[in-house]
C-alpha cells in the first residue's frame, strides 16, 4: 500500500500533465461578440496617462462595452508576464505594449488572434502605416499585431561635453564618431564616449549593433529570407567599428546601474525620442542619425524602430469590441494624443504632415518624425528570441570582450541562426 | 481491513494530510511534470490551443549534453561550489563558535550577521556593484594592484566574486544553524578536555567539530543545494552571466531557454540533470561527513 499510493499519484500526475487542456474556443463567435474588455498598458508614466485618457474617452461613448485598463503586471520583463498569462488563459483582450520580437513565440503558443479575421483590418493597417507594415506580417502572411508606435533610435550627444572636448558633433561616418570619441577621452570630458549596455540579454543588440547595421545595409534585417545577414561585409564593418570603441576604452565593458547619458558618464547614447522627456533639463542634448562607414546623407539613413505594437489575445471573448478599440486607439485623434503626451512616434504615414502644429511647437521631435519613416524592425521569424540570443552571445564574445575573432564568431552564429530561422 | 489500510493511528493521516497535499501540489506535481516534459517536444500553449506534444525520447537530454553553453554553466557552478561551500561552512562554524562565547552585544552581532540573509539580493547587488566595479571602492583601495579587467568583467574573477557575495549573504542563516547545534554540546566535554591538558585549538578540533558534525552535514547540503540553484546573482551582478558567459549558471540557462526562448522541454531536461547531479553530490557528502 505504501508504494501503491505514490505510484497512483505519479500516474495521475503524468496523465494530468499529458492533457494540454485543449478545449478549443469558438473563435468565430468570439470575433463577433461585443461587450466589456480588459486591456493592459505599459507602466511608462506618459503612456499610462495617454492610456487612461483613451479608456475614459471610449467608456464615455460605449457604456455597454466598457474597457477595464491596468498596467502590465510586474515581472522580469513584460514578455514573460504576457507569456505566462497566455499559458494560464487569463491574458487580457489587448496589450498596448507588445514587443514585435515576442510575436512569433506568442503566435506559436496559440495566444494571439489574427487581425485579418476582421473585416477591413488589412486595409486599415496598410492605410495607416503604409509599406512599413509589411515588416510586421508573420511568416503565414497574417497580422498578429497592429503596428502602433516607434521610437526610432538616433545618436544623442551632450553639447556641454562635446564643447569641453572640442569635438565636432556633426557625426556622419565611423571616422567622425571615433575622432569625437577619442577627443572626449583625451580631454577627459566624460568617462566614456558612449555606454551601450554590455550585458548579455538578447535584446541589448537592438541598441548597439542593429541600428548601425540597418543604416549600413540600407535597411536589411538581421535575418532575411531565412538567412542570417550579419556575417556580411557590412556586418563586419559595423562590428569592427564597435570593437574599436571597446578596444580603445571609448565604450564601457561594465554594466552601469542607471542612465549613463543622463548621469553624464557617457557623452553619447543610442536612444529614441521617449528619452527626451526623461533627460528634461538635466542634459543639453542634440541628436544626429546613426553613422555609416561612408557617411550617407541623413535622409537615407535607416535605423532600428524600437516599436511597440497592439496585439489581441486569444483569451478575449468580446473580440468585436476589442477590434473597435484597436481602431479607436490608433485613430488620427488618439495618435495625436499619444504623440503629445509621450513624444513617441505613431506608426502612420507622413507623420510630420499629419500633426503640423505639434511639430511646429516641438521642433526637437521633428527629426525623429523624419527618421520614423525609415525604420527597420526585428525579423518576424520563428525562434526570434533564440536568434537574438545566439547573435548576442557571438557579439559579446568577439566584439565586446575580444575572446574570439569577429569573422569566426559571426560565421558560427550565422549557422546557428539559419537553423533556428528554419524553425528547427 | 480498515485498520490494515489506514494503519494503527488513522488520525495521523488526517493530521499529516495538509502537509502531504502541500508537498504533492508544490513539489511532486511540478517535478513529475518536469520529468514528463523532458521526454516530450513541449512548449507552453494557450488553454484553447490544439498542439501536439510528441514523445521524443532522449532528444532533449542529447541537446542539453551537446550544448556548449550548458557545459560552461556546469563548469562555472563547480567553480562556485568549490569556493562557496567550504567558505560558508568554515566561516559559519568559526563565527558561530565566536558568537557563542561573546557576552556583550551578542544580539546585535547575531542580527548584524543575519541582516544580509533577509535582505533582497536586488537591494544588496547594487552595493556590491559599487564595491567591485572598475572605479569602485575595492579597486580604489587596491590602487595599482586592482585587477585588469576589473572583477565583474574578468572571466577568471567574476564567478569567485559571486561565490564570495553569496557566502556573505547567506552566512547569517548558517551561523544560526551552528549556534543551535553548539547549545547541545555538553560543557563537561570541554571541562574534561581542559583537565586532560587540551588547549583552545584542541578543544575546538577534538570536541566542537565532532559534536556539530550533523549540523555540518546539513550546512554543506543546504549550501550545495542553494549554490546549485544559483540564479539571481549572475542575473543581476554580472548582467546575465557575463562576461561572455563566465558566470552563467545552469539555472540561468534554464531561465533563458525555458522562459525567454520558449523551450521548456530543454530547460526541463537540464533541470532533471541538475537535480540528479545535486542528489549524487549530496549522497557522497553524506557518506563522507556523516560516517562514524
Amino acid at each position: 500500500m505504501k508504494r501503491t499510493l505514490p505510484a497512483a499519484f505519479l500516474t495521475l500526475t503524468l496523465l494530468a500533465a499529458g492533457c494540454d487542456g485543449s478545449g478549443g474556443g469558438d473563435a468565430t463567435k468570439a470575433n463577433a461578440a461585443a461587450g466589456p474588455i480588459t486591456v493592459w498598458l505599459s507602466n511608462n508614466q506618459e503612456e499610462l496617462a495617454w492610456g487612461k485618457a483613451m479608456v475614459e474617452a471610449w467608456n464615455t461613448a460605449h457604456a455597454d462595452q466598457k474597457i477595464t485598463a491596468q498596467e502590465i503586471p510586474a515581472g522580469k520583463s513584460s514578455e514573460e508576464v504576457i507569456g505566462a498569462a497566455i499559458t494560464a488563459g487569463n491574458a487580457p483582450c489587448l496589450i498596448f505594449n507588445t514587443a514585435p520580437a515576442a510575436i512569433p513565440q506568442f503566435q506559436k503558443q496559440g495566444g494571439l488572434v489574427a487581425l485579418d479575421s476582421f473585416d477591413g483590418a488589412t486595409q486599415y493597417i496598410a492605410d495607416r502605416t503604409g509599406g512599413t507594415a509589411e515588416q510586421y506580417k508573420s511568416p503565414d502572411g497574417k497580422f498578429y499585431q497592429l503596428p502602433w508606435k516607434s521610437n526610432p533610435v538616433m545618436i544623442f550627444y551632450n553639447k556641454d561635453i562635446f564643447a569641453k572636448a572640442g569635438a565636432n558633433p556633426a557625426i556622419k561616418t565611423y571616422d567622425d564618431f571615433l575622432a569625437a570619441a577619442r577627443a572626449i577621452k583625451a580631454k577627459n570630458a566624460a568617462p566614456f564616449a558612449i555606454y551601450p549596455s554590455p550585458a548579455g540579454e538578447f535584446f541589448q543588440s537592438w541598441f548597439d549593433f542593429y541600428p548601425l547595421f540597418a543604416a549600413e545595409t540600407d535597411g536589411k534585417q538581421l535575418v532575411q529570407d531565412g538567412k542570417a545577414q550579419f556575417n556580411s561585409p557590412e556586418g563586419q564593418k559595423v562590428a569592427a567599428f564597435w570593437k574599436t570603441l571597446y578596444d580603445e576604452g571609448l565604450a564601457a565593458k561594465e554594466q552601469y546601474n542607471g542612465d549613463s547619458f543622463a548621469d553624464k558618464k557617457a557623452a553619447m547614447a543610442i536612444v529614441g525620442p521617449w528619452a527626451i522627456a526623461v533627460y528634461g533639463d538635466k542634459v543639453k542634448w542634440g541628436a544626429v542619425p546613426v553613422p555609416t562607414s561612408t557617411g550617407k546623407p541623413a535622409e537615407q539613413i535607416k535605423t532600428f524602430s524600437d516599436a511597440k505594437n497592439v496585439a489581441m489575445y486569444s483569451a478575449c471573448q468580446n473580440r468585436a469590441t476589442a477590434w473597435e478599440v484597436m481602431k479607436f486607439a490608433t485613430s488620427k485623434e488618439q495618435d495625436g494624443e499619444l504623440l503629445a503626451k509621450t513624444g513617441q512616434m505613431p506608426l502612420r504615414t507622413d507623420l510630420a504632415a499629419a500633426y503640423p502644429d505639434y511639430f511646429a511647437k516641438n521642433p526637437e521631435y521633428k527629426q525623429f518624425a523624419d527618421q520614423a519613416a525609415r525604420t527597420v524592425e526585428v525579423p518576424n521569424v520563428p525562434n526570434s528570441v533564440a536568434i537574438w540570443q545566439a547573435f548576442r552571445d557571438a557579439y559579446s564574445a568577439s566584439v565586446i570582450f575580444g575572446k574570439k575573432p569577429v569573422a569566426d564568431s559571426f560565421d558560427a552564429a550565422a549557422q546557428k541562426v539559419d537553423q533556428l530561422a528554419s524553425g528547427s | 481491513m480498515i485498520a490494515k489500510v489506514l494503519g494503527r493511528h488513522p488520525v495521523g493521516l488526517i493530521l499529516s494530510a495538509p502537509y502531504a497535499v502541500y508537498l504533492a501540489v508544490i513539489f511532486a506535481y511540478p517535478l513529475g511534470f518536469a520529468v514528463w516534459m523532458s521526454f516530450h517536444d513541449y512548449f507552453f500553449a494557450a488553454p484553447g490551443a490544439i498542439v501536439d506534444h510528441p514523445f521524443i525520447g532522449l532528444d532533449n537530454y542529447r541537446a542539453v549534453l551537446g550544448d556548449p553553453g550548458v557545459h560552461q554553466a556546469f563548469r562555472n557552478i563547480v567553480v562556485f561550489l568549490v569556493i562557496n561551500v567550504p567558505l560558508t561552512t568554515g566561516l559559519a562554524l568559526l563565527l558561530a563558535v565566536t558568537l557563542n562565547r561573546v557576552v556583550h552585544a551578542r544580539t546585535f552581532l547575531r542580527v548584524a550577521f543575519y541582516v544580509p540573509y533577509v535582505t533582497a539580493s536586488v537591494a544588496v547587488v547594487g552595493v556590491w556593484m559599487f564595491l567591485f566595479n572598475s572605479g569602485g571602492l575595492v579597486n580604489s583601495a587596491l590602487g595599482p594592484l586592482a585587477p585588469d579587467p576589473s572583477w565583474l568583467i574578468n572571466e577568471h574573477l567574476a564567478m569567485p566574486v559571486i561565490a564570495v557575495f553569496v557566502t556573505w549573504k547567506q552566512l547569517g542563516f548558517f551561523i544560526l544553524l551552528y549556534l543551535a547545534a553548539l547549545q547541545n554540546v555538553p560543557t563537561e566535554l570541554y571541562e574534561s578536555a581542559s583537565v586532560d591538558g587540551a588547549n583552545a585549538w584542541h578543544r575546538f578540533w577534538s570536541v566542537t567539530v565532532p559534536a556539530v558534525r550533523p549540523a555540518t552535514a546539513l550546512v554543506v547540503i543546504l549550501a550545495l543545494i542553494t549554490g546549485a540553484n544559483l540564479f539571481t546573482e549572475p542575473y543581476l551582478l554580472t548582467g546575465g552571466g557575463g562576461p561572455n558567459g563566465a558566470s552563467a549558471s545552469p539555472v540561468l540557462v534554464m531561465y533563458q531557454r525555458g522562459i525567454q526562448q520558449g523551450e521548456p522541454d530543454f530547460a526541463a531536461a537540464l533541470g532533471v540533470l541538475l537535480v540528479l547531479g545535486v542528489l549524487i553530490v549530496a549522497y557522497l557528502n553524506r557518506r563522507l561527513i556523516e560516517r562514524d
